[in-house]
């Protein structure tokens, strides 16, 4: 039994300096490397999952397909490793111990959800490894650590896109603010709105509130003042269904002005609600397959081919989030992760999103696209740079 | 001034609304010394129906908006009617409090029960246009504006307080009402029948409800969820406390200074808009806590 064990060892041994030889003899040519993704691919954001997962599958097919990074000399092509992370932290920060210790890997895409994403996102900044997450908008995302990035602009960038367009578009130079005041996010985006507008030299006139979303329906006092203030524009951040109400009420008190709001409109609900009061409104999101850019039309086409259904704004983040992440792999040529990261910090990578550029703490400077409900369907209008 | 006049239409409109929820709390408070907690999901109930009755109503009728008020109001009576007969009345001579978390059970089983998904579903619901909205600017240098929708909203609950008046005033039932809602243990040697005017009160008030559920449904054109019902039916019910609960003209006084504060208050500061509104009613309570026409009558020992 001995024997046979020291026979084993012996062989072992021979063979491992066999190809220890021979790989400082020949050099390969060719290697691939690990890289994860973390989405949710079951439970109640399973569909966000699926579209995140086949954005950056996508990405990574195309990446390869054009010959991978040059490392070293050596062509590196890329494997990628997708988890589960079921929409729980917990799942998340496991999945991300696995691919780091396990597969090695030289960088995460995800999460989706910012709740998994500040799970992850410490053990990638203590392992110093790369991290992009396509869709989490909370801002202390990224502020966990320098090697945490995000494809997706955060909240209160939207209301800085509107004033933007309300101002240089559509040449108003006074707006009124409807939302709620209990939430964050409708929150987030006025007050944006409002500091924007005001420095691009507008002025709000009226800035008023209500309270909780899901009860109030009757707006008529507040809109009675805004309509009394004469602005010329209505900024409404919050979601579709009191954006719906709010602007019914409006245009029964002959309050015509144009309207606009965030992606908190994103509904078919919207125009099911408001009918012909929200027709013309505009409003702010992160991506449209309707955008004639044709790099965005080769995107959907792309996808629509391979995956049987059109390519929603998670998908276009996700394929982006991967571009963005490769791109600076091959830039750098190098596997090791604060190289990639120095990469990521100066990119000047264009995706189907536009140009990204990111701010000191990793948040993308980037263009935002502008619908318009016409003919009750959401129509692509413009793309609105920062 | 113009403002300030707009306002006041804004604070009439709602306060309408509230006044039909007011009454049935008020009248139920009156005869069986209970508040009603399901009242408010009753509001929710008529709503609901007029989307689902309005497009059979215009088809039958030709015009949706009076055959839908009327057919929502038979429906909800009949519900306020079984609800009593259910939940109330096997507790009647129970402890109050028993009846009280009675109320709020039959109110929450109200509320998820409609919200299954198979009943009325817990999604947006977009209410049928039974009235073809169209602005009245009125002539003036003030530039108001009032819609049909507002007088349609006024002018129908101004008629069913008007009916109300009269049924608790010159009808037989209505008098049996106010002399059980006086002196209960005297009205019943009196040979009146408590359980049939009980029924009464809770057939009327509820009918008085859903009609408000479809003036609701016209004004905001949208059903948010089953549980749409609490914040209206809350506010009425501090509306009938504010008015002097089992009052009748209390509970329509009530509901407009509630609705007009309301509308005044949000104008001034929508930040703290409700916050202001609350306010006033907490002071006037203080002065008078038994409301502003409200008896005070000391407990019976």
């Amino acid at each position: 039994m001995r024997r046979l064990f020291v026979i084993i060892l012996v062989c072992a041994l021979i063979a491992g300096v066999g190809v220890g030889c021979k790989k400082a003899e020949v050099k390969p040519t060719e290697q691939v490397v690990n890289l994860g993704g973390i989405y949710p691919m079951t439970g109640g954001s399973a569909t966000f999952g699926t579209s995140s997962m086949q954005g950056t599958a996508m990405a990574v097919e195309e990446f390869n397909a054009a010959g991978g990074a040059m490392v070293d000399g050596v062509t590196t092509t890329i494997n990628y490793i997708n988890e589960d992370d079921a929409g729980s932290p917990e799942v998340g920060a496991s999945a991300a111990q696995k691919l780091i210790n396990q597969d090695k890997v030289i960088g995460i895409i995800g999460a989706v959800m910012s709740k998994v994403t500040l799970a992850v996102a410490p053990i990638a900044q203590s392992a110093g490894v790369p991290e992009i997450s396509p869709t989490s908008t909370n801002e202390k995302v990224t502020l966990v650590g320098d090697y945490i990035f995000r494809a997706c602009f955060i909240d209160p960038f939207q209301g800085k896109v509107m004033a933007n367009y309300a101002w240089n578009t559509l040449k108003v130079k006074t707006a009124a603010c409807l939302f709620d005041n209990g939430n964050d996010y409708p929150k987030g985006l006025a007050e944006n709105f409002r500091a924007s507008f005001e420095s691009l030299g507008g002025k709000v006139v009226a800035y008023e509130a209500f309270t909780d979303e899901d009860k109030t329906v009757d707006f008529k006092a507040q809109l009675t003042k805004i309509k009394a203030a004469k602005p010329e524009f209505l900024y409404l951040s919050g979601y579709y269904g009191s954006t719906a109400l709010i602007l019914k009420q409006a245009r029964a008190m002959g309050l015509n002005v144009p309207a606009g709001g965030g992606d908190g409109w994103d509904s078919p609900e919207l125009v099911k609600i408001g009918g012909a009061a929200v027709e013309g409104g505009v409003f702010s999101n992160h991506f449209s397959k309707d955008d004639l850019s044709p790099k965005v039309q080769a995107f959907v086409a792309a996808y629509t081919a391979k995956f049987g259904a059109a390519p929603d704004a998670l998908a276009a983040l996700a394929y982006d989030a991967a571009g963005l992440f490769l791109d600076a792999f091959k830039t750098v040529g190098s596997i090791k992760g604060s190289d990639i990261r120095d990469a990521m910090k100066n990119t000047t990578f264009s995706g189907i999103g536009g140009a990204y550029k990111f701010d000191e703490n990793r948040n993308p400077i980037k263009a935002a696209v502008i619908l318009q409900i016409k003919n009750g369907q959401q129509t692509f209008l413009t793309t609105v740079n920062p | 001034m113009g403002q300030f006049l707009q306002q006041l239409i804004n604070g009439i409109q709602i306060g309408s609304i509230y006044a039909l929820i007011a009454l049935g709390y008020t009248m139920v408070y009156g005869i069986v010394r209970l508040i009603n907690f399901a009242h408010a999901d009753i509001f929710m109930f008529g709503a609901y129906m007029g989307f689902f009755l309005a497009p059979v109503m215009a088809k039958v009728f030709g015009g949706a908006f009076i055959p839908t008020i009327i057919a929502a109001m038979l429906i909800t009576g009949l519900l306020g009617f079984v609800m009593e007969k259910l939940a109330y009345r096997p507790l009647r001579y129970k402890s109050r409090l028993s009846a009280l978390i009675t109320a709020l059970g039959v109110s929450l089983f109200l509320e998820n029960f409609c919200a299954l998904p198979f009943v009325f579903g817990p999604t947006f619901r977009k209410f049928p246009d039974l009235i073809v909205a169209k602005n009245i600017p009125i002539p003036g240098s003030l530039g108001l504006i009032i819609d049909n929708v507002l007088l349609f909203d006024v002018g129908v609950s101004v008629v069913l307080m008007v009916l109300l008046f009269w049924f608790v005033n010159k009808t037989l039932i209505g008098k049996q009402m106010r002399a059980v809602a006086f002196d209960k243990p005297t009205a019943s040697l009196m040979g009146i029948n408590i359980d049939v005017v009980i029924s009464t009160a809770f057939i009327v008030g509820p009918a008085l409800a859903g009609a408000g559920g479809i003036l609701f449904g016209t004004t905001y054109g949208s059903l948010n969820s089953p549980s749409l019902g609490i914040w209206w039916g809350l506010k009425a019910f501090i509306a009938a406390v504010l008015g002097g609960i089992g009052s009748i003209p209390g509970a329509v006084l009530g509901a407009y200074i509630m609705g007009i504060s309301e509308a005044f208050a949000t104008s001034v500061n929508s930040n703290l808009g409700y916050g202001i509104a609350f306010a006033i009613l907490i002071g006037i309570l203080l002065v008078r806590p038994s409301g502003l026409l409200g008896k005070f009558m000391p407990e019976k020992v």
